[in-house]
């Protein structure tokens, strides 16, 4: 093949960039990626840094804890404590992906592969981003958000708008929908829903809180139905629905919280996945284009430093250990994929008799569409790829005083390692199970949250204090939180906490 | 289809607005912060911004999560010498890095959040709640400034400032009133042409009537779109700006009495003021007196760094103050202060004359401070002001600075904003 390269200076233009990105666009096609447009946007590091604090958003709402978020990047950044990423992408249609100038040729490439490419691919086709985000929309929701939050701030003052936010902000985690699929919808529609929203909901607040008798014989007066009949698990929509003194304009901010933890939700559960995706594809794109003569040695020694250094896993005794790095195992699952596909070994058939052979970039598409970062590694984690990492798990009871380890990278090890790996990121294990449980609806307002304890393990106490207090802002009245373990037949409450603290008065509140 | 779109040149700082939101937030440990920091700082370095560290807890977002307890199981890389059963003491929390589940409770490990504020951010913070007291007297300052105020229309001005919109209403006027009635005769000629009937014996009129209105439509367009005197001009007129003037004066002991150290207090409660002052108003002056047993008037520079030695006659820095007062600030037109920073020491002889001075001058003044650097206890002009202060609480107060982290507190005592 004759070799014409594309680049031959580490200092890039506009018109190398768009080669680049034509190139590499032809061969993901030839890989079956399938992309959302791309809006590939070079920045500064400054601008890196602003799009840093506002969780990679172009636009959103202001509030302080950005500024904070900012300050602290700037400050890192400045006394060289740490490295801005070389990209930011965007769950959106057309998908935005940031790049810093400071970036080399070779860097450009390898981050125009990695995300406009392999995240872009993740993010359209793997089922949590379908069924969960709209990336046609989400720009517009948030010009929507961030306009409709200033015109609160000019209405009711900043500082009240502030303390709604903090609110929201604290129970972001407790205020996303894990069974319930949203719509997606346009700004116009989404501003006139907004105005329907809130004449209606009021009414139905009041609803809940009428008090015309009931018919007689209908309700025991011993014991009174709960409300909510069932356990609500989101939190925000719980309090934005049926909080008795919220105005209006106060659950719509609710509403806007909760709608962009639920946008950020996945990528909460599938970080070990789409890091794993995009790394997967950088690596083999780049290959590509050197087997097709079009970058140089010099670029793929380049390249090789900079992805060996992002895959780096040091060990858990090491001083540089910050826990499982998602890119390694995410690249190391990817490719043991292929190779199981490929290269099969006796161990695999046993482990992987359905993929063992199989075609591999179906296996590994149909891999990266149908599994979150808990299914992924509870299907796809080989006991190869245990020994290479030398995984271990590590028992923590309270019980004990002492830790132990309970499994190695050994036959009776794999499949214990496996499932706990697997655990660990399950988000809702991890995730303190919290959930609306009661309101006394005929007594004194107070609501009622259960916080189902899995294997024992408490809450942190003083942040609890700290969100209670929060909860209990929103709510209007008492707030109670109880800690409990259930089994079939009984429910043993823990422990049992309240805000305001029995006997203190609420405008204990900050 | 894709796109590759330059930023760079676009909008920095979009985060300025939620630093700005982060700073009032925290503005109470921001000051407390700048006050400490005050201390250690060399006050005449105020080209830099300045660190501030706030105690993290104060900034912690909460939100529910896991405690220690209960029953962990978690997975890490890298076994080399680990078998299934091994058991091992439970590292401590915040160990870092060790085996432990502990390590990954969200980085809260962190005591301190320190950050940089710009320079400005710095005064604000140190200068918040500080005002010159009883800055009554208002005076149009004469001749220095004035501003450009639009003062309606003038019939004269330079192309530059034509008003397109008053020109062209007022052509239209124009035309409108001075074609009216022609066009009104125009109309009903046009109206009787159409009426006469198209015969032998209405010819001649018919020719009257055309040629009229040929004639009055030639006169209808000689009516010109825009005339000379349609033409408006913006007008500008100066007004003169008001400005609140301020005149201090500092007073200094730089007698032999004085030892570096204590100059050097003083100096630095002085370039406070000057700061405080030179950043609140738009106009003020400052007059430097240094005395031993004679007083003489000097410049910032001689003021601070210079050294000289000698007795102390206060009474004589009080006079030369009158003096300057009565040259070249008229009492109606300036606020004057007066701030005075001595050892305390004092010729006995000398008591008498100081009384009599001050009580000349602070009629004249808004307000005058004393303060007092010494660490031995009331000394012979604190004992001769203490009468005076009885008498003129308002305008007159004292202070005691021992030490260099007293002179923030002090002056932020003296300068308090005044409750109206």
């Amino acid at each position: 093949m004759k070799r014409k390269l594309i680049s031959t200076s580490s200092d890039w233009n506009f018109e190398i960039l768009q080669t680049y990105e034509r190139e590499i666009g032809r061969i993901a096609k030839k890989f079956k990626l399938d992309t959302y447009p791309n809006q590939i946007e070079i920045i500064n590091s400054e601008q890196m840094m602003d799009a840093y604090a506002s969780s990679g958003f172009p636009v959103n709402y202001h509030h302080w804890s950005f500024g904070k978020h900012f300050i602290n990047i700037e400050n890192n950044y400045r006394r060289g404590r740490m490295g801005l990423a070389y990209e930011i992408v965007i769950n959106s249609n057309p998908c935005i992906a940031y790049l810093m100038e400071e970036n080399t040729t070779t860097m450009q490439a390898l981050v125009i592969a990695h995300a406009c490419f392999g995240h872009n691919s993740f993010f359209k086709n793997n089922y949590l981003f379908r069924t969960w985000t709209d990336a046609d929309s989400i720009i517009d929701y948030l010009v929507f958000a961030k306009n409709f939050i200033s015109e609160c701030e000019e209405r009711y003052g900043a500082d009240e708008v502030e303390l709604l936010l903090d609110s929201c902000h604290a129970l972001m985690n407790q205020g996303v929908d894990r069974y319930k699929r949203p719509y997606p919808i346009s700004i116009e529609e989404e501003a006139r829903r907004q105005r329907e929203r809130e004449e209606i909901l009021q009414q139905q607040v009041n609803e809940l809180w009428k008090t015309i008798p009931q018919k007689p014989g209908e309700i025991d007066e011993n014991k009174p139905p709960r409300f909510p009949s069932e356990p609500q698990e989101n939190l925000l929509y719980f309090i934005e629905k049926h909080a008795p003194l919220l105005e209006p304009w106060q659950r719509e901010i609710i509403r806007i919280v909760r709608k962009i933890a639920q946008y950020m939700y996945p990528q909460r559960q599938t970080k070990i996945m789409n890091e794993g995706w995009a790394c997967f594809w950088h690596f083999h794109i780049l290959h590509e284009l050197y087997r097709e003569g079009l970058v140089s040695d010099g670029f793929m020694l380049e390249f090789f430093q900079h992805h060996t250094n992002v895959i780096y896993q040091p060990p858990f005794d090491s001083p540089q250990f910050n826990g499982l790095n998602p890119y390694t195992l995410g690249f190391g699952m990817m490719q043991d994929l292929k190779r199981i596909c490929e290269q099969p070994t006796e161990e695999d058939r046993h482990w992987f008799p359905d993929i063992a052979g199989s075609p591999w970039l179906e296996t590994l598409h149909f891999a990266m569409r149908d599994f979150k970062d808990e299914s992924f590694i509870l299907q796809f984690l080989s006991p190869r790829l245990i020994r290479e990492l030398k995984l271990f798990a590590v028992m923590d009871n309270e019980k004990n005083k002492y830790l132990e380890v309970t499994a190695i990278h050994d036959d009776d090890g794999y499949q214990m390692i496996r499932e706990t790996l697997a655990e660990s990121y399950n988000i809702s294990q991890e995730d303190p199970n919290i959930q609306a449980y009661n309101v006394n609806v005929r007594g004194d307002r107070s609501l009622t949250l259960r916080h189902e304890m899995h294997n024992g393990r408490p809450l942190e106490p003083e942040s609890t204090e700290e969100v209670l207090k929060h909860v209990h802002r929103l709510w209007g009245f008492d707030v109670h939180l109880e800690s409990v373990i259930s089994t079939p037949n009984k429910t043993d409450i823990k422990l049992r906490r309240s805000c305001p603290d029995d006997g203190e008065q609420e405008d204990d509140l900050i | 289809m894709s796109f590759l779109i330059d930023r760079r040149q676009g909008s920095k700082q979009k985060s300025l607005v939620n630093r700005q939101r982060f700073m009032n937030r925290y503005r109470k440990q921001i000051r407390k912060a700048v006050a400490e920091n005050l201390r250690a700082r060399s006050i005449t370095n105020t080209d830099t911004g300045e660190k501030i560290s706030i105690p993290a807890r104060d900034l912690r977002e909460p939100f529910f999560h896991h405690g220690r307890g209960g029953r962990v199981t978690r997975v890490f890389p890298g076994n080399e010498k680990f078998v299934r059963g091994d058991q091992f003491p439970r590292p401590e929390a915040g160990s870092g890095n060790g085996a432990g589940p502990g390590s990954s409770d969200s980085g809260e490990g962190m005591d301190e959040f320190v950050f940089q504020i710009s320079q400005q951010e710095f005064l604000d913070a140190l200068f918040e709640d500080m005002e010159l007291p009883n800055l009554t007297k208002r005076q149009l300052s004469g001749v220095e400034e004035f501003k450009r105020v639009k003062a309606g229309f003038a019939r004269e001005g330079t192309p530059t400032n034509i008003s397109i919109i008053r020109s062209m209403r007022s052509a239209t006027a124009r035309r409108i009133a001075l074609g009216a009635s022609k066009r009104r005769e125009l109309r009903e000629l046009e109206e009787k042409l159409m009426a006469l009937p198209d015969r032998e014996d209405t010819l001649r009129e018919r020719r009257e009537l055309e040629e009229r209105i040929e004639q009055l439509r030639e006169q209808l367009a000689r009516i010109p779109f825009l005339d000379d005197f349609d033409i408006q001009y913006h007008r500008h007129s100066k007004e003169p700006v008001p400005h609140s003037k301020a005149v201090m004066f500092c007073l200094m002991d730089v007698s032999g009495s004085m030892d570096q150290a204590t100059k050097d207090l003083a100096k630095r409660f002085f370039i406070l003021l000057y700061l405080f002052l030179s950043r609140n108003y738009e106009r003020t002056d400052v007059v430097f007196i240094r005395h031993h047993t004679s007083a003489k008037e000097v410049d910032e520079e001689e003021f601070f760094y210079s050294r000289e030695t000698g007795g102390t006659v206060v009474s004589s820095a009080l006079e030369l103050m009158n003096k300057i007062i009565a040259a070249r600030y008229p009492v109606n037109e300036w606020n004057i202060y007066g701030a005075q920073a001595s050892d305390g020491d004092n010729w006995p002889e000398d008591a008498e004359r100081c009384v009599t001075s001050i009580n000349k001058l602070l009629p004249l003044t808004q307000y005058y401070a004393y303060i007092e650097i010494t660490d031995q206890g009331d000394k012979p002009l604190w004992e001769t002001y203490l009468a005076i202060q009885k008498n003129h609480p308002d305008i007159f107060a004292m202070q005691h600075i021992k030490g260099p982290e007293d002179i923030y507190p002090v002056f932020h005592e003296l300068f308090r904003k005044q409750e109206s």
